[in-house]
């Protein structure tokens, strides 16, 4: 981490406090973590002030961590049914719940600021409601009028305040939210055309799913923290 | 007489001029106008979710496929990306050589961009006289991938294989006498640097030709000058980058000013439009390919000085020479595992941008320790300058909507994902 963003990591503490809640980086980045109800006040202030001046902002990101740090390979009965079923899928978990875990959904903002060249991002968990909801910052930002409505169009994640909440990438009248983790990898339908009723038709998806690579987490103990040589980083 | 209501117009999705598969829903009125909105989507695959599926590597093919005019730098941020997450050095002829086919694409990207430009709003010639320069560079892609558009070149660590010291010849064919052949494989007797040098000497004749036909042509101006003007104020506003942002006179590029790989020890300018309109951003896009051609030159002539290693000497993410595997076992068990399980990626978060043709192209990969991502996040320039349509079209004539397109440079594989 240089010294400019150590500097500017003194701002930002200074102003907001324990608003804005450091989240500790491994290649040199400032992320922050914030109260969504926090949200339009702090992000107004990160634009605005010219402390941090942070006038563009680059992107707008959806992240669901409803299997976060989960793997997917059993070694004991996978000899002899071979990969595919060796897999030890995610079971289903339907979006019918009244509330989520209140760290499943975030929104990551990466801010740019021309005028001092600094990065950073902010990440937002939208709490248990279903359907999540946070404030828009279309504001704030014009530019994220489209990056909110791709988040809603792939997490179902709602903005509010936002002028135009409209599906963008998916298809007119697509169901469900596909980059959700509990949304299949290969979809719910598979369209064709049928030359009886002359029309394209909707029909559930008839291959199954498989995995070619399962998941693995490995303990690597070239990259903790406290077993690194002093002087590599 | 009846008054002349407002209507809705449909351009689009199957439209020459659309760049691909763009449905613009216009409200007209005459022939201003008043609103534009496009509806994409129709090409999303889902890239980033086929992404979370994957290990690590096999996704850089994907990368490829999103802006499918400017391959390589587009696996650069990926690469990138990922590196940062594993902390790995990548060897300095590696970084050259990055940069090196960064730039031949910029040119690739931009030659393009001008011959379609050109061809929507009536420069005909334009297209013929790109894509006659394409080809050869589209040759250099050939010579070093294999492949003439989707490389899947650039590896986390490095690049997959150093330059090759030949470059593939036109074969005798009924359609050629030797004479033409001749004339034709003249420059690819030596190396691919050798090719790539002939190129460059050769390049700067040609951007010439093309301002010959279009910087002082009555009918370009017309065309463009006054058209989709954008201030400083709102192109940061509305998120624009690259070209798009320079254009509108804000100096700003990611080359420079957050410099990646070795373009700190390059030589070259940026140019920087005045007016924000269409004109301006023309002008920035040429000279910006005469910059290029002056990094390639600078980096052709470091990496014929510089033989070494072209990707990471760390066996647990790039994979062992085959000449090792033959009679190592731990070579032959680094190179099952990562061809099989892959590598896995400490657990974290990166934003990796890189200055892409088009703008800011990033690529935000949040990894939990697994050997897939948990989730990639792709930052396409294009998404921004397609939202700000409605406002860069707004009260021009039809017409102009054409212009307008061509030049945000919009591709639809990256739009969409």
């Amino acid at each position: 981490m240089s010294e400019r963003y150590e500097k500017l990591a003194a701002r930002i503490y200074e102003r907001f406090g324990e608003q804005m809640r450091r989240i500790p980086s491994t290649c040199g980045e400032l992320t922050y973590e914030l109260d969504k109800d926090d949200l339009t006040e702090i992000a107004t202030a990160l634009r605005n002030e010219g402390d941090f001046g942070f006038e563009m902002l680059m992107d707008v990101c959806g992240v669901d961590y409803l299997s976060y740090g989960s793997d997917e390979w059993t070694t004991n009965e996978a000899t002899d049914s071979g990969y595919s079923r060796g897999v030890d899928r995610q079971p289903v978990i339907l979006d019918e719940a009244d509330e989520f875990d209140a760290r499943r959904f975030a929104v990551v903002y990466h801010l740019l600021s021309l005028q001092h060249n600094m990065r950073m991002r902010l990440r937002v968990f939208t709490g248990t409601s279903n359907p999540p909801i946070i404030h828009s910052v279309v504001d704030i930002w014009n530019g994220a009028n489209w990056f909110e409505r791709e988040v809603f169009d792939l997490y179902g994640i709602l903005f509010d305040g936002h002028p135009d909440l409209r599906r963008i990438l998916t298809d007119y009248g697509f169901i469900g939210h596909p980059f959700r983790k509990d949304f299949p990898l290969m979809g719910n339908v598979e369209v064709s055309y049928d030359a009886d009723e002359g029309r394209v038709v909707y029909k559930p998806v008839s291959i199954e799913p498989r995995t070619l690579v399962p998941r693995v987490i490995r303990d690597d103990n070239r990259y903790a923290a406290d077993l690194k040589d002093a002087n590599d980083g | 007489m009846a008054e002349i209501q407002s209507y809705t117009m449909n351009f689009g999705p199957q439209h020459p001029a659309a760049h691909g598969v763009l449905r613009l829903v216009l409200e007209i009125e005459g022939e201003t106008i008043q609103k534009a909105d496009p509806h994409v989507g129709l090409l999303h695959r889902a890239t980033e979710k086929l992404a979370e599926s994957k290990p690590f590597n096999q996704s850089i093919g994907y990368m490829d496929r999103l802006d499918y005019v400017s391959m390589m730098c587009n696996e650069h941020a990926y690469v990138m990306a990922i590196e940062k997450l594993l902390g790995v050095q990548v060897p300095e002829r590696a970084q050259y050589i990055r940069v090196m086919f960064d730039e031949i694409t910029r040119i690739l990207n931009h030659l393009m961009w001008l011959g379609a430009h050109g061809l929507d709003i009536g420069a005909m010639t334009m297209f013929l006289y790109c894509f006659r320069e394409r080809e050869d560079l589209m040759d250099t892609y050939e010579a070093v991938s294999g492949t003439r558009m989707h490389a899947t070149y650039y590896r986390p660590g490095g690049v997959y294989r150093d330059l090759p010291d030949f470059m593939p010849k036109y074969q005798e064919s009924k359609f050629r006498n030797q004479k033409e052949l001749d004339r034709m494989n003249a420059n690819r007797e030596g190396s691919l640097l050798d090719f790539v040098d002939s190129f460059c000497d050769r390049f700067p004749g040609c951007v010439d030709e093309y301002e010959t036909l279009l910087t002082d042509n009555r009918i370009w101006k017309q065309r463009t000058v006054n058209i989709g003007v954008v201030s400083p104020d709102r192109a940061m506003q509305l998120g624009f980058s690259g070209p798009m942002l320079r254009g509108s006179g804000v100096e700003w590029d990611l080359r420079k000013k957050q410099p990646y790989d070795v373009y700190d020890r390059l030589d070259f300018d940026i140019p920087v439009g005045v007016n924000g309109d269409c004109y301006d951003r023309y002008l920035v896009r040429v000279e910006e390919m005469r910059q290029s051609n002056r990094i390639i030159k600078q980096c052709v002539a470091w990496l014929r000085d510089n033989p070494g290693p072209v990707i990471a000497d760390d066996h647990k993410i790039t994979p062992p020479k085959r000449i090792e595997m033959k009679d190592d076992m731990e070579s032959l068990i680094h190179h099952f595992k990562l061809f099989t399980e892959g590598y896995c990626v400490p657990e974290g978060e990166a934003y990796a941008a890189v200055e892409h043709p088009k703008g800011e192209f990033g690529i935000y990969i949040v990894s939990d320790g697994a050997n897939k991502p948990y989730r990639v996040k792709i930052r396409a320039p294009g998404f921004a300058h397609l939202s700000a349509m409605s406002e860069m079209v707004e009260g021009h004539m039809l017409a102009d909507v054409v212009a307008v397109i061509g030049t945000q440079d919009i591709v639809f594989g990256e739009v969409d994902r």
